[in-house]
């Protein structure tokens, strides 16, 4: 049988082993993503919004974060987590905690990053302006990220493509373990190796499909614009 | 320095005010009041610190020292009181990527307004400013004009109790800047407590305002009616901005009262003003109070106290009046109507009569009170005339 064929069938059909993978991945990386956000963009946005002394290093050092390499980042994390590491008592080595602590490790400057170039451009009166409308500092915030929401959006998507479809990090700090740390990028390394090339083909297409579907509706959520009209 | 506590309801007051940035004092004025009903200008050359007052005292940003009150009332309370009920044009409105009507709306959503109220205010202000037919347009579609009505639209549809214009006209062709003097004049005034208007234009300030205060270097140089600033100004500067000319330098050779004899090139004038004998002056004067007659014609008896020769050397038509430039000594402007200068062939290379009223030369300390060197391009001499 034609191994593309087979694959769409395994992927159609509700494979368990298929299925528990693609669960899995999500879960994992969006529970990493959630993390990042909550961390990144604060960072992004309150830097690229403020002015102060040492915004230049700051600025630095979150770009040089988009250049670490997953595969220090798994490293990193291993090492912190190893029995003998300094957060060795926790047990969390070769569990989902871990992954998702190196994959907002690796998205968090993702989001960092371009929040801020994005939040740079928001001319600086704007919250004037706002307060001037009767804001409140909350609201001018939400004003102010009003006008960059497609930026934001795309600082998410950029933050998800990043971990969706790292390997190298996962299968260090995660162990590939079947049916708990095995997910997309690590079962097609795995099936590949084994010469299952439908199943690994299979996931492919899903972890290919799967960027593409976040990217669209991440997109089309930025371009939203609540057109309200006001009846005549 | 110049202050203004006197009288009437004040809506908002400042007290000792200074703003600093870095060391230096952008503004330093001892008090400024606007009060109930009024609208007041604050007349100033770019770089005064007009726009940084205008933050001042709609307490947008804090001062370095020194108080603004709102109805009396100082600190954050006074703030959020203020916030919610003022509102503010900028030069260059912000528009949030949206239609016209989110963003005149986006004051009453704010402030927490229901959904249909907000829609109803929304669609009764652009009636009544004539915008109606721009409610679902993209704001990135509006024109300047379009924009500035959008933008005042905006801020009354919170209707409030003091608003704030920061130079809402500056940016806009003439014909657009008519037409939102006048809507400034007649639904902006009517339907707020006071206004204060930040402004550049002295054509605009006197036309729209009860008061002026004339700021330079972010102080107050003179607050009063446009009428005080035009018949006292308080020094060159004011003088000029109120379309004075300043071509005579001299020194006061004596002293009566408040009437000055200078010598000004070897001619002496009469004029008025409090300089001790002795000092260097300039002498202000409107080109319109010199009347010129033909030097061939008849001396009429005038109780004008100069009387001086000068030659014709430049004719400016200017419309309905006509500018001409006199060789002295002094040189001089003057302003007559096109008729007076068609009867009495006045015209370059023409020898006239100058004369002129002491009252109409008012001497200044020529160290103090540097006059402007440019006014605008509206600086024709027709200043505060129409």
């Amino acid at each position: 049988m034609d191994p593309l064929l087979e694959a769409l069938r395994l992927i159609t059909s509700g494979d368990v082993y298929v299925w528990d993978v693609i669960i899995s991945s999500l879960r994992i990386s969006g529970l990493a993503l959630a993390v990042a956000i909550l961390i990144g963009l604060p960072i992004g946005v309150g830097i690229g919004f403020s002015k102060f002394r040492s915004r230049g290093s700051l600025v630095a050092v979150i770009n040089t974060g988009l250049a670490l390499p997953p595969v220090v980042v798994g490293l990193a994390v291993f090492l912190l987590l190893s029995r003998r590491g300094p957060m060795g008592e926790l047990d969390l080595l070769y569990t989902p905690l871990a992954m998702i602590l190196a994959q907002a490790v690796i998205a968090g400057p993702y989001i960092a990053a371009v929040s801020l170039a994005a939040a740079e451009t928001v001319p600086a009166d704007v919250r004037l302006q706002a307060r001037a409308l009767g804001a409140s500092r909350v609201q001018a915030t939400l004003l102010q990220l009003r006008e960059i929401r497609a930026s934001l959006v795309a600082a998410v998507a950029a933050g998800f493509g990043a971990i969706i479809s790292e390997v190298g990090a996962v299968m260090i700090v995660g162990g590939n373990i079947l049916g708990e740390t095995r997910v997309l990028t690590t079962a097609i390394v795995t099936e590949t190796r084994r010469g299952n090339f439908e199943v690994a083909i299979a996931m492919g297409i899903v972890l290919m499909g799967l960027a593409l579907y976040v990217n669209v509706l991440l997109l089309l959520l930025g371009r939203r614009s609540p057109r309200r009209p006001v009846p005549a | 320095m110049t202050a203004d506590t006197a009288g009437g309801e004040a809506l908002i007051s400042a007290r000792g005010l200074r703003k600093d940035y870095g060391s230096k004092p952008v503004i330093d004025l001892e008090a400024l009041e606007l009060r109930h009903g009024e609208l007041l200008a604050v007349l100033g050359p770019n770089g005064a610190g007009k726009s940084t007052l205008l933050r001042l005292l709609s307490m947008l940003e804090k001062p370095t020292s020194g108080r603004v009150l709102y109805r009396g009332e100082s600190g954050s309370g006074a703030e959020a009181k203020l916030r919610a009920s003022s509102a503010v044009v900028f030069q260059r409105p912000h528009f949030w990527r949206d239609t016209v009507a989110y963003n005149i709306g986006l004051g009453l959503r704010l402030r927490g307004v229901r959904r249909g109220e907000t829609d109803q205010r929304v669609r009764r202000v652009c009636d009544d400013l004539g915008i109606s037919d721009l409610l679902l347009s993209n704001v990135v579609s509006l024109s300047g004009g379009e924009a500035q009505r959008v933008a005042l639209a905006r801020a009354l549809v919170v209707e409030p109790d003091v608003l704030f214009l920061d130079e809402p006209t500056a940016n806009l062709d003439s014909e657009a800047r008519l037409d939102l003097r006048t809507d400034l004049e007649n639904i902006a005034r009517r339907r707020t407590s006071g206004v204060l208007l930040i402004t550049h234009d002295r054509n605009e300030a006197f036309h729209l305002a009860d008061r002026i205060a004339v700021l330079r270097d972010g102080r107050l140089v003179q607050v009063g009616s446009p009428a005080d600033l035009y018949e006292d100004p308080a020094d060159p500067y004011v003088a000029r901005m109120t379309g004075a000319e300043l071509t005579i330098s001299g020194h006061v050779m004596a002293a009566e009262g408040r009437t000055l004899t200078v010598d000004a090139d070897g001619v002496s004038l009469s004029v008025v003003g409090r300089v001790e004998v002795g000092e260097a002056v300039k002498v202000a004067y409107r080109p319109e109070d010199l009347i010129l007659t033909p030097a061939d014609g008849a001396l009429e008896e005038s109780s004008t106290r100069n009387l001086l020769s000068a030659e014709i050397t430049q004719r400016k038509d200017l419309g309905g009046l006509v500018r001409l430039r006199l060789a002295g000594p002094p040189e001089l402007v003057a302003l007559v109507t096109r008729n007076a200068a068609e009867e009495l062939g006045l015209d370059a290379g023409v020898h006239v009569r100058v004369r002129a009223k002491a009252t109409a030369l008012h001497a200044y300390p020529a160290a103090g009170g540097s006059a402007p060197s440019a006014a605008g391009p509206d600086d024709d001499g027709a200043a505060a005339s129409d």
